[in-house]
């Protein structure tokens, strides 16, 4: 389990610092710098303000001063935004899109799980074509239709949410874009929940308990939902990548000012360095959340300790 | 007399044969004829032609253009008079032309997209099965460091730095869209290389580059039909969110992505500018999927 924790943490430093470097190089060739807007400045301030953020410097000394600002925490200062480091900007809406991803990630394990037993054990039934009907709008209807759909039928047809915007963790605000991030997730738990629980359900040592005469709870509980969760664990690291994904559309349906809103937004204002910062710190957390759900699958699957 | 019997058995089983001749079933005749029985794969198939033929096509016949405005019918609802079927937007300009043209972007970006990206995922994941050792490990690593990236934000940088022209676009999609067929590519050849077919072939001399055109090309053929009719509907879907939150192609150049953004602008006076272009991006996506699972289905050695 060690050498395995040892060599899979070992694999994520090569993948953030290529991510990092490439990024910062695709940013370093693009035309234009951040000083030349209308107003055209005088060489003597452009000088002071390149040396300032140290862009007199040749490039791979700018990458490591980038490199040391990034270890130290600092995301550098957005080309908009006057006053604002990228630092301050991700504050403020980190919180946002940690209420509605997270959250909603949590609420979907939690109902996906339990819509995916309840329609292995009872296929045909009701919910069980409940669920494969949320599995097929889920794949096939993107996030930004199903999104103005809700916003349709539940905030202008029935005026009973907010159509969009944010008020301070308002519960009202939140319901909407959590249904919508939920909605999108259960499709995959569910259905992966359902298949696999199908298949452990028709293995040998079901039989065998079946036959002992063990209750069917006991049989679900006890023996089947172990090895029946471990493709559930498999799919949440994709998922959270998709989160992400679908959470930046979603911010942007409902105007939320998280951090999905915050990098269409710099990108449209070409804030290189706002988009920049914003898509290292995405992937850092996204790489070490694989990691994590990575180290728990080892964990719970000793087959996976290659 | 055991000869004898031995003779007749032959004979008649070769009068037989002379009487009926078996004819040949090749794989991928078994494959269409699957496909074919699949009812829904094939209606998918026709529905997605359809709309593919009217995005191509359509255009042509109507009255209007993408760009024109009409002062007299802003906002309008569906309607037949002068050909506002789909009604239009709050400029004047018809809806029905827009999501057609719109079409024909979201298609031929799909469409390129999973060309350059099927290309790439062959090339990158026959190579890797075919050499093996170090350089199998190092690309297929790089295959597992991408899967690991959030790649809509790494796409909304590349759209952000490099631009937002059509072949920046399908660039940009290509590059998050090849590991699956790469992975996929990888395993079938590694598969088939240790098959005894080949170790056969390879004992009576065949060379190098005929096991691969004669032996393995064809083996792997029914695993890239599958995994690119299943690239397309997610191609389409990253352009269409591209565009979407306004990264995609410009104005006045529209694409389905564009119009559903606009229309949930405006859905609460006007909801048909947003249901239409949805709505075709749905039935797209939707088919594009039922195609892939019948190809699934159809082509999975797996399955037989």
């Amino acid at each position: 389990m060690w050498s395995y924790t040892f060599r899979r943490v070992l694999m994520t430093i090569p993948t953030l610092l290529l991510v990092v470097t490439v990024c910062y190089l695709m940013l370093h060739a693009t035309p234009g710098g951040p000083f030349d807007g209308e107003r055209k400045l005088s060489a003597a301030v452009l000088a002071n303000l390149q040396a300032k953020y140290h862009l007199d410097l040749p490039l791979w000394q700018q990458y490591l001063y980038y490199l040391k600002s990034l270890l130290e925490g600092d995301l550098g200062a957005s080309f908009r935004y006057a006053d604002w480091s990228v630092n301050d900007l991700v504050a403020k809406a980190l919180p946002v899109s940690l209420a509605i991803g997270g959250g909603s990630l949590l609420i979907s394990v939690v109902i996906g799980v339990g819509l995916g037993i309840l329609s292995a054990l009872r296929q045909n039934s009701l919910v069980d074509y409940l669920v494969m009907l949320i599995g097929n709008i889920g794949s096939a209807f993107p996030s930004f239709v199903i999104g103005p759909v809700l916003i349709m039928v539940f905030a202008i047809w029935f005026k009973w949410l907010p159509a969009g915007g944010w008020d301070d963790f308002k519960f009202a605000y939140m319901v909407l874009p959590m249904a919508l991030l939920t909605f999108i997730n259960i499709s995959t738990i569910g259905r992966v929940m359902r298949g696999s629980l199908i298949e452990v359900l028709n293995s040998n040592f079901i039989r065998t308990a079946r036959a002992k005469g063990l209750g069917l709870s006991t049989i679900v509980f006890r023996h089947a939902l172990k090895p029946a969760l471990m493709p559930v664990v498999s799919v949440i690291g994709p998922l959270a990548i998709s989160s992400i994904t679908a959470a930046v559309v979603t911010e942007s349906v409902f105007s939320l000012p998280g951090i999905g809103k915050l990098i269409v937004n710099g990108a449209s204002n070409r804030d290189y360095t706002l988009v920049l910062g914003l898509v290292v710190l995405v992937t850092v957390v996204a790489v070490l959340l694989n990691l994590l759900v990575d180290l728990a699958y080892a964990l719970l699957d000793p087959k996976i300790r290659y | 007399m055991f000869k004898a019997k031995q003779s007749t058995l032959a004979d008649t089983l070769s009068a037989n044969l002379a009487a009926a001749p078996v004819e040949g079933r090749s794989p991928w005749r078994d494959a269409r004829e699957r496909f074919l029985r699949n009812k829904a794969a094939v209606a998918s198939l026709v529905i997605l032609v359809l709309i593919t033929l009217a995005c191509v096509f359509g255009p042509m016949f109507l009255p209007h253009t993408y760009s024109d405005t009409d002062w007299d019918a802003m906002s309008m609802a569906p309607t037949a008079q002068s050909w506002h079927l789909f009604g239009t937007d709050e400029l004047g300009r018809d809806l029905l032309v827009r999501c057609l043209i719109g079409g024909r972007i979201s298609l031929m970006v799909g469409f390129l997209a999973t060309l350059s990206s099927v290309t790439v995922g062959i090339v990158w994941g026959a190579t890797a099965g075919f050499l093996g050792g170090k350089v199998d490990t190092v690309m297929m690593r790089l295959v597992d460091m991408m899967y690991a990236v959030p790649y809509l934000l790494i796409a909304i940088l590349m759209v952000t730095l490099l631009g937002r022209e059509f072949y920046l676009v399908v660039l940009t999609i290509t590059v998050f869209s090849w590991m699956d067929m790469a992975r996929v590519v990888r395993g079938q050849t590694l598969s088939i290389k240790s098959k005894e077919y080949i170790e056969a072939a390879r004992a009576i001399g065949v060379s190098t580059s005929s096991i691969i055109f004669r032996h393995v090309v064809p083996n792997l053929l029914g695993i890239v039909v599958i995994y690119t009719t299943v690239t397309v509907p997610g191609v389409i879907l990253t352009e269409s969110v591209l565009s979407f939150l306004g990264l995609g192609v410009q104005e006045p150049m529209t694409s389905w992505g564009v119009l559903i953004q606009d229309g949930t602008g405006v859905m609460e006076s006007t909801p048909w500018i947003l249901l239409f272009p949805a709505g075709l991006l749905s039935v797209t996506l939707y088919c594009a999927n039922y195609i892939g699972d019948g190809m699934r289905d159809a082509l999975d050695p797996k399955d037989r």
